[in-house]
């Protein structure tokens, strides 16, 4: 058994056998990080370059613990360090730190479609670790592993994803992602964030109310509001927003049932969600950060070991 | 086909693994027991059954090992990764390994480098069910075997516990 592609550009291109290897070898993965040796030799004879044209936290310390873990070499690049400053294309850049024998590349860009453009370009296999506002297919593999550990399975669960749809490439990922486990899906956010057609390319429920929506779901994925990404206004205020559409410790007590809180991070406290909703019980925030290690374990030892590879 | 031990020989052969095991052991409380995934978990359950039912005062320690990740041909070939449960420290322990066929001595290796993580064993034993002597790759060699075969490399031995017999094609 094998994954059915040779990068992990985006869960588009995933079968729903590849989604349910990559979550069966993290649960593996998950064990071996509660042993009191935390580590694998599995990748010792594979080195992997983290490329980070984009500030991250989590995804890039987690894609280097999971690296470290599995006894690769790495290499951490970012671009605000490095020569691309200098004005040294991306293609350039890779294929310089290739020449240096890497096998693997980690990439995050802010420009849609760049792990997909190197991926034609270059021979190592390719992980997007987010590209602009198309995916981020870790994130969606961690989200259903915490999903699954939760509440079972992910068939036939509700999810809502809340916030800032247009722009979050978590969103089009766990879309995809949970559309081919068999979870029904729902987008929650003013309608400015929420991209027209989205009912019918992609096959989920929109809600403009907030209420509603939480009523609903068996789960509330709260997305950021990626003003980095946003050249236009698209609400009058962040406090109008967090008045309209944030997750408050009073809305959740006003459903009748109990709901999983999650959140890919970084968070905005008081804009997108509460204080008091993210550190609360019911808020799976730091399992979701938890899995992040074993899941990008798992994506990297499946595609070390594709034999499509080299 | 041929087979190597039916239901009643492959009986007696785990019946004296477990009397043999009890014999090198005065106590089993520094001893503990590890299957290797997949098929090595089997010959375990069988053994520790049985170890039960001779010396049922004994509190048996009983784990399940998968070495997926630690095979020496991870790049070459991709193998799906099972269940480690051993919910137990094997710090200063004489851990017995178990696994059904001792063939190449490569998943051994495997074993042994994933016991590492887990601690500090006193003694490393391997008891086998089939021992494949003169197929060996590595120095290893089994210190309780339930049946020696001379095979040549085309050849499988296989475990089917359904049929609960052991058969060489």
């Amino acid at each position: 058994m094998q994954l059915s592609t040779k990068h992990l550009l985006g869960i588009k291109d995933l079968t729903r056998e590849d989604i349910s290897l990559i979550l069966s070898t993290a649960t593996q993965f998950k064990e071996v990080l509660q042993r009191s040796v935390k580590k694998v030799p599995s990748l010792r004879d594979v080195t992997i370059v983290n490329l980070f044209y984009e500030n991250s936290t989590r995804t890039r310390i987690s894609f280097e613990l999971a690296e470290k873990r599995l006894g690769a070499d790495t290499i951490n690049f970012s671009a605000s360090a490095s020569s691309v400053t200098k004005g040294e294309t991306l293609l350039d850049t890779v294929n310089n730190i290739l020449s240096m024998k890497v096998d693997m590349v980690v990439l995050r860009h802010s420009a849609s479609g760049a792990p997909h453009f190197l991926a034609k370009h270059i021979p190592a296999a390719i992980i997007n670790a987010g590209d602009g506002i198309n995916e981020h297919p870790t994130q969606a593999l961690l989200d259903a592993l915490s999903i699954q550990e939760k509440l079972g399975s992910l068939e036939g669960k509700k999810i809502v994803l809340v916030g800032d749809i247009m722009h979050s490439r978590v969103a089009l990922s766990n879309i995809y992602l949970l559309n081919k486990m068999g979870a029904e899906v729902m987008v929650a956010g003013p309608p400015t964030l929420i991209p027209k057609y989205i009912k019918e390319a992609l096959n989920v429920k929109v809600e403009y109310d907030i209420k509603k929506a939480l009523a609903w779901c068996d789960v509330a994925n709260v997305l950021r509001i990626q003003l980095e990404r946003q050249n236009q206004v698209l609400f009058s205020s962040l406090r109008e927003y967090n008045l309209a559409f944030g997750i408050s410790k009073k809305l959740l007590d006003s459903l009748k049932k109990e709901i999983v809180i999650m959140h890919p991070g970084p968070i905005n406290r008081g804009v997108e969600i509460d204080s008091d909703v993210a550190d609360c019980n019911q808020s799976i925030i730091l399992q979701q950060v938890e899995n992040g290690v074993a899941v990008r374990m798992a994506a990297l030892y499946l595609l070390a070991g594709n034999k499509t590879n080299g | 086909m041929k087979t190597i031990l039916d239901k009643e020989q492959l009986h007696l052969t785990i019946l004296r693994l477990a009397h043999q095991l009890l014999e090198n052991n005065i106590s089993l409380a520094d001893v503990v027991f590890i299957g290797i995934q997949p098929r090595g978990v089997q010959v375990g359950s069988k053994l520790i059954a049985a170890i039960g039912q001779i010396a049922p005062f004994e509190k048996l320690q009983y784990g399940i090992l998968d070495i997926t990740f630690y095979r020496d041909d991870v790049r070459d070939e991709l193998h799906v990764a099972n269940t480690t449960h051993i919910p137990f420290s094997i710090e200063g322990k004489k851990v017995v390994l178990i696994d059904d066929v001792l063939y190449t001595g490569r998943t051994i290796r495997a074993a042994l480098d994933a016991i590492q993580d887990f601690g500090r064993p006193q003694k490393v034993e391997l008891c086998v069910l089939v021992d494949r002597r003169f197929n060996r790759e590595l120095p290893i060699q089994p210190d309780y075997c339930g049946k020696a075969i001379d095979s040549v490399i085309s050849q499988k031995v296989k475990v089917e516990w359904d049929k609960e017999a052991v058969v060489l094609y």
